[in-house]
């Protein structure tokens, strides 16, 4: 088991720039996610963990060892690939022996992980098995359990649930997370997926064009995004510009054209582009009028079904602009109906005044 | 990328390098250099000779070997398109095996084919003589020879190229393709010649380029055919035969600049955006052929074509049965025995050959198999600078005619060279199987490629971030799973080493002669018997090495095109 340290990692493919003056540093045990759209990075950050790339600059460290330019066989790390790159010519169990034989221990010891790990991830009535003749997900426990046998200092996972079916990967996600707890191993978990992100890590952070955005808890990377791109990627949000007036010490968006009471009051306000964001599932609406500050009177839009949510879609009076609502089903009776006149609320406790993120 | 990888990369292209230098690159350029000599000094004389006046026939040879090779990738065309497009889109009875019956072309070996024709067709063939007899005629009513009979045997040995890719395109195109063409108002014509026609075309363009090339290189149809008739591939045989070495490399390399300039037109042509299918795992789709009396039309041509294409094989097997001399001046052979096929266990001047086609096809084949595993590993897997350069260079082989491979290998290796440590190689027995390694290392190269380009990079990934060394990983995972493709090319190599005529005709010695040398010197003596029993003797091994490659590593030939 280590920590990764990353300090100041650039990496550029000639002219592109990968990965950008990343800093990380990644605890024992810890289960972090690099989330991001594709391109942004973080796969190629994973493969400068594992040593497949080497940092143009910058510094990779496991514990307290330079690592940076180390090659991949040694550097003691289990990595699952997306499509993951079992050997097709060899049994489960070849498989999964593959990095005991390579270290050369016995027959008998290597008989005996190769078991215990298989017997971890169920797959022990498969040992014989050539591996093309499992399933999706009994591949993925192949691999995970080949990547695992080797008591790796640290597990690296490139998008290991995206070749599999939705429910598949609700399983397997519980599944990497039980065998994750039961390892206490560090692992790096690189996904796109939000969901699988905010469900299963410790921290997480979130990657775009080749900038880390935010490191945090999934809670906090939820509930208070320092800016409007991770805003918007992690979770749905309804995003709007505001500004800062002085004269009136409050926040102003053009669009609603009013003023926007948000607690605590921004102290971090600046002469920069801001946005609020609000959750739609922190927004109240109602048929009936509503008081307090940020009520606004609109029309229903869309109501769009969704089995456990509904979403709804309105549009605020006389603004050419559209505000997306999400309650969960409680029975028909409180779906809001297309064309109703409603009332919307932003309680001023859910609003996050965001700033804008650097476009490249 | 890293130090460590660079040095990887560097150690596996070095002895690429020197091999392709030394045995493809210098004798190249050796013989480049040899047509500007001309007693000594270095002149355009014989370019000027070639072209000029004085010597007519290399202008007129040059001219009918791209006339005949047009009129090959017609007649070929011709016979492979409809074959193709029927035997993939329409179910009849018997369809499998009569498409499995289309490639038979393939197994026998160009000299082996055009003797088998010679014999059906030839001015004493068995067909036109036994027309003659039936109908009691004072003449043959036809016989091939001189430039009909070449283009008959091209067209026979090369339609499979157009039947192969044109039949592979077709099982790649999306059925829905069509069947949304069809649905927007187009008529089944309409359809075949807006949607499909335009589909084939990168198959048609390859499939022309290769017989284009396959042609403009046949040696053993004109050789046994041509009569007066010239040809630049005989010609450059015939002048080093009179010792004429500087007009020999002279043709030699206006020949390869045609070659040549048509691989890098078909890599070119092969790089463009083409029209490759979005969509994957297509269905085949062939309408049933309901209409009982087209039905039947379709079955009765099926069989009448398989009997034109298997009398060839048939007429070889039967002559292989004529004992020496009891065939001279009748018409049809009376007697029949196993004595060829005795004399060859028996008479070790019989049996030579065959031990040392074996042997050398071997050597070559062992040589091929190495180099061909790593270079292709090299290409497909590592980047360094020149790749494309090298990619060009391990192809040249393949589009030089072996006339040519042939006359580079006599020009660099008729004096000692470092690649030869010193030693003269022309006129010794080694030569042979160096000329068959040069000529079949782009098949192996081929064949091995295709294979590792289906291997995703996440393997070896895997195998280096579970702690295996490259060496360690290259053994137990890439190569068991590259093993089928380096295998299958291999095997090819060798059935096309045992049959290879053209480089053995103009590189044999007295003590390596093989199986087609043996063949070309039993129909000088009219012992058409023993050569038909030599001639069987290369269709087994074929056989034999195509079911082995297509059982044991599901190969079909026609990947290795």
């Amino acid at each position: 088991m280590s920590s990764v340290t990353l300090s100041n990692i650039t990496k550029r493919f000639g002219d592109f720039t990968a990965v950008e003056n990343l800093d990380l540093v990644i605890k024992e045990g810890e289960f972090f996610t690099f989330l991001g759209p594709s391109g942004c990075g973080k796969t190629t950050t994973l493969r400068m963990i594992a040593g497949f790339y080497y940092p143009t600059e910058g510094k990779v460290k496991f514990n307290e060892k330079d690592m940076t330019t180390v090659s991949p066989e040694n550097r003691n790390t289990g990595m699952v690939f997306q499509n993951y790159a079992l050997f097709p010519h060899m049994t489960v169990f070849e498989n999964v022996a593959f990095g005991l034989k390579v270290r050369k221990k016995k027959k008998v010891e290597i008989k005996k992980r190769v078991e215990d790990v298989l017997e971890k991830v169920r797959l022990k009535p498969f040992i014989d098995r050539q591996v093309s003749q499992l399933s999706g997900g009994q591949q993925q426990r192949v691999a995970l359990a080949r990547a695992l046998v080797i008591e790796p200092d640290i597990l690296l996972l490139d998008e290991p649930l995206s070749n599999l079916d939705a429910r598949l990967r609700d399983e397997m996600r519980n599944e990497i997370l039980r065998l994750q707890r039961e390892y206490g191993i560090t692992t790096i978990y690189v996904t796109h997926d939000q969901v699988e992100a905010l469900t299963m890590s410790d921290r997480i952070a979130v990657f775009n064009v080749g900038n880390c955005q935010q490191i945090g808890t999934p809670t906090e990377i939820y509930n208070h995004p320092v800016n409007d791109f991770v805003a918007e990627f992690i979770g749905e949000t309804n995003l709007l510009d505001v500004r800062w007036r002085k004269e009136k010490e409050a926040f102003y968006s053009e669009d609603l054209n009013s003023s926007i009471v948000v607690t605590p009051s921004g102290s971090e306000v600046e002469d920069a582009p801001l946005k609020m964001s609000i959750r739609p599932e922190a927004i109240e609406v109602s048929g009936s009028e509503l008081s307090g500050p940020n009520v606004y009177v609109g029309k229903v839009h869309l109501v769009q079904f969704t089995g456990e949510a509904v979403h709804s879609f309105i549009a605020l009076h006389d603004r050419n602009m559209f505000i997306k609502v999400t309650d969960l089903n409680k029975g028909p009776s409180t779906y809001l109906k297309e064309n109703d006149e409603v009332y919307v609320q932003f309680p001023p406790s859910q609003i996050r005044i965001v700033p804008k993120a650097a476009k490249e | 990328m890293l130090k460590a990888e660079k040095r990887k990369t560097l150690l596996l292209l070095i002895p690429i390098v020197l091999i392709l230098v030394g045995y493809v690159l210098y004798p190249s350029l050796e013989t480049l250099l040899e047509s500007f000599k001309k007693s000594g000094s270095l002149t355009l004389q014989n370019y000027i000779d070639f072209f000029g006046p004085k010597a007519q026939s290399n202008l007129e040879a040059l001219w009918n070997s791209v006339y005949i090779s047009l009129l090959s990738v017609l007649f070929s065309a011709l016979i492979g398109v409809p074959l193709a497009y029927i035997f993939t889109r329409y179910h009849f009875p018997g369809r499998s095996f009569f498409s499995g019956i289309a490639i038979m072309p393939i197994v026998l070996p160009s000299l082996v084919g055009v003797m088998a024709f010679m014999w059906l067709y030839g001015e004493v063939g068995l067909i036109p003589n036994m027309i003659k007899d039936i109908f009691n005629l004072e003449e043959v009513p036809f016989s091939i020879g001189g430039i009909t009979g070449i283009l008959i045997v091209h067209a026979y040995t090369m339609y499979p190229y157009f039947y192969m890719t044109v039949s592979s395109a077709l099982n790649n195109v999306d059925p829905s393709l069509e069947e949304s063409a069809a649905s927007l108002g187009s008529g089944r014509f309409g359809v075949f010649w807006k949607v499909t026609f335009p589909l084939l075309t990168p198959a048609l363009v390859a499939a022309s380029l290769l017989v284009f090339m396959v042609s403009m290189a046949s040696f053993s149809a004109p050789f046994l055919l041509a009569g007066g008739f010239r040809v630049l591939s005989l010609q450059i045989y015939f002048s080093k035969i009179n010792g004429n070495l500087e007009m020999a490399a002279t043709q030699s390399v206006i020949l390869s600049i045609i070659s040549i300039s048509f691989l890098l037109f078909m890599r070119w042509f092969q790089n463009r955006k083409d029209y490759r299918m979005g969509t994957k795992g297509i269905g085949a789709h062939r309408s049933e052929v309901s209409n009982p009396f087209l039905k039947w039309l379709m079955v009765t041509l099926g069989v009448m074509a398989m009997i034109i294409l298997l009398l060839p094989h048939a007429v070889l097997a039967i002559l292989s049965f004529v004992p020496e001399g009891s065939w001279t001046w009748e018409t049809y052979p009376t007697a029949f025995n196993f004595e060829n096929y005795r004399l060859l266990f028996e008479d070790p001047t019989i049996w030579d050959p065959v031990r040392n086609s074996l042997f050398m096809a071997f050597v070559a084949c062992l040589g091929c198999f190495l180099f061909g595993m790593i270079t292709s590993y090299a290409l497909v897997k590592r980047k360094f600078i020149g790749k494309n350069l090298l990619d060009i260079l391990v192809m040249i082989p393949w589009a030089l005619p072996a006339t040519v491979v042939g006359m580079n290998l006599i020009l660099a290796f008729n004096k000692g060279t470092p690649f030869s440590f010193g030693q003269v190689l022309v006129g010794t027995y080694w030569i042979l199987p160096l000329a068959y390694f040069v000529r079949f290392i782009p098949l192996v190269v081929r064949s091995t490629s295709a294979v590792l380009e289906q291997l995703d990079d996440s393997i070896e990934e895997a195998a280096q971030s579970l702690g295996a060394k490259w060496l360690y990983t290259f053994r137990r995972v890439v190569l068991p799973m590259i093993m089928p493709g380096v295998l299958s090319g291999t095997l090819l190599a060798f059935v096309q080493a045992v049959g290879e005529f053209p480089t053995s005709v103009l590189l044999y010695t007295l003590d390596n002669r093989p199986i087609s040398i043996e063949i070309m010197n039993q129909l000088r003596l009219f012992n058409l018997g023993q050569a038909a029993a030599f001639g069987m003797i290369q269709v087994g091994l074929i056989a034999i090495v195509m079911i082995i490659s297509y059982k044991f590593f599901g190969v079909k030939s026609e990947n290795t095109l």
